[in-house]
């Protein structure tokens, strides 16, 4: 009897142990990196940052960057079905829209081939172009847009220069 | 059988021996009330979001995008749902759309629409269907909420305040017309003039 009751307090006891080690080990110490909390710990979602609606066009970075959004797309329907963009950006809306129309790039297929409408490889318009948010980056970045690097350039002495 | 109509039909048609005028006239009174009352709140009762999300093809389909929608949830926490839009708010017309709606409960013993596929099959009809509703009425439902009188349009976007001062201004747009798929889905729209 006495072995017995000696048994079940040393399990009682291993499984005690076992709990408090368990809990040790996932109350991980804070890691230093963007999730901002312990392995454990459920850290609040940041507020999803408002889309700003700005008036005109906003200026490429570069000549090639997909032109970004300026306005909310909040709601847009972009499927198979229907695609909420071209209601205003297609060939036929844009006059009276008054929204830039589609660029004549979107009409080729991948062989460079036009056709009538657009291209169903470019369909899909938010895989390249992008509403804008005014928040912080969350990781610093070296980004130059076109300027900034043909002025380095010219500074430098070392470039083709001259351009703005 | 005929008999028993017969007799049934005397005693309905015989005058009250027993029973007083008032007692009759009283208890017309209240059965009235009664069945008139019942009738309303279980045809309320139809105009609730629960009865209609209660079968599936709802629930599942256009109660679902519905849900992303700002009738559904936004800041100011008011709420346009299913009877909102689909339901005129007069009696008359009430009732009218109520007998309409049979074919409905048709569709829904036959599984007419009861799976994706044929949900899907169908929504370009189901959606031509509303908005020929809407257009014919002038978007009754829309302006139970959205009052002309009341919209600012220095607060609007120009392109809407343009759109809004001139073709609705006008009466030769109404809602609809521009606003389709604003709480459901678009269908295929191919083929379909948006204003």
């Amino acid at each position: 009897m006495k072995s017995f009751i000696t048994t079940v307090t040393l399990l009682v006891l291993t499984v005690l142990a076992m709990g408090v080690a368990a809990e040790k080990t996932t109350d991980a110490p804070r890691p230093d990196g963007l999730r901002g909390a312990g392995y454990s710990a459920t850290p609040a979602a940041p507020p999803i940052a408002g889309v700003t609606d700005r008036k005109g066009r906003e200026e490429r970075n570069y000549p090639e960057q997909p032109p970004v959004i300026p306005h909310s797309i909040d709601g847009y329907q972009l499927d198979k079905r229907f695609n909420q963009c071209l209601d205003c950006h297609s060939r036929s809306a844009s006059p009276e829209s008054g929204a830039p129309m589609v660029s004549i790039t979107h009409f080729m297929d991948r062989n460079k081939q036009v056709l009538a409408a657009v291209s169903p490889d470019r369909y899909f318009c938010t895989q390249c172009h992008v509403p804008q948010t005014d928040v912080d980056p969350l990781v610093e970045n070296q980004f130059e847009t076109v300027d900034e690097v043909l002025r380095r350039l010219a500074e430098d002495g070392d470039g083709q220069g001259g351009a703005e | 059988m005929k008999q028993w109509l017969c007799y049934y039909w005397r005693l309905l048609w015989r005058p009250a021996a027993t029973i007083s005028l008032g007692v009759l006239v009283l208890g017309g009174f209240i059965a009235g009330i009664i069945f008139w009352g019942g009738f309303n709140t279980a045809m309320e009762a139809t105009n609730t979001e629960q009865f209609c999300v209660s079968c599936h093809e709802m629930r599942d389909n256009v109660f679902e995008e519905l849900k992303g929608t700002v009738h559904y949830s936004n800041s100011s926490g008011v709420r346009a749902t299913c009877s909102d839009c689909h339901v005129p708010h007069e009696w008359t017309d009430k009732v009218a759309r109520k007998m309409e709606a049979s074919k409905e409960v048709w569709g829904w013993l036959f599984g007419t629409i009861n799976t994706p596929e044929k949900f899907e099959a169908k929504r370009r009809e189901l959606a031509e269907r509303e908005w020929a509703r809407l257009e014919a009425n002038d978007s009754l439902e829309c302006r139970n909420c959205h009052e002309f009188e009341s919209m600012d349009f220095t607060r609007q976007s120009p392109r809407a305040a343009e759109a809004h001062s001139t073709a609705l201004a006008g009466g030769e747009a109404t809602c609809i017309d521009c606003h389709k798929g604003i709480a459901h889905e678009l269908p295929d729209m191919s083929g379909v003039h948006n204003r």
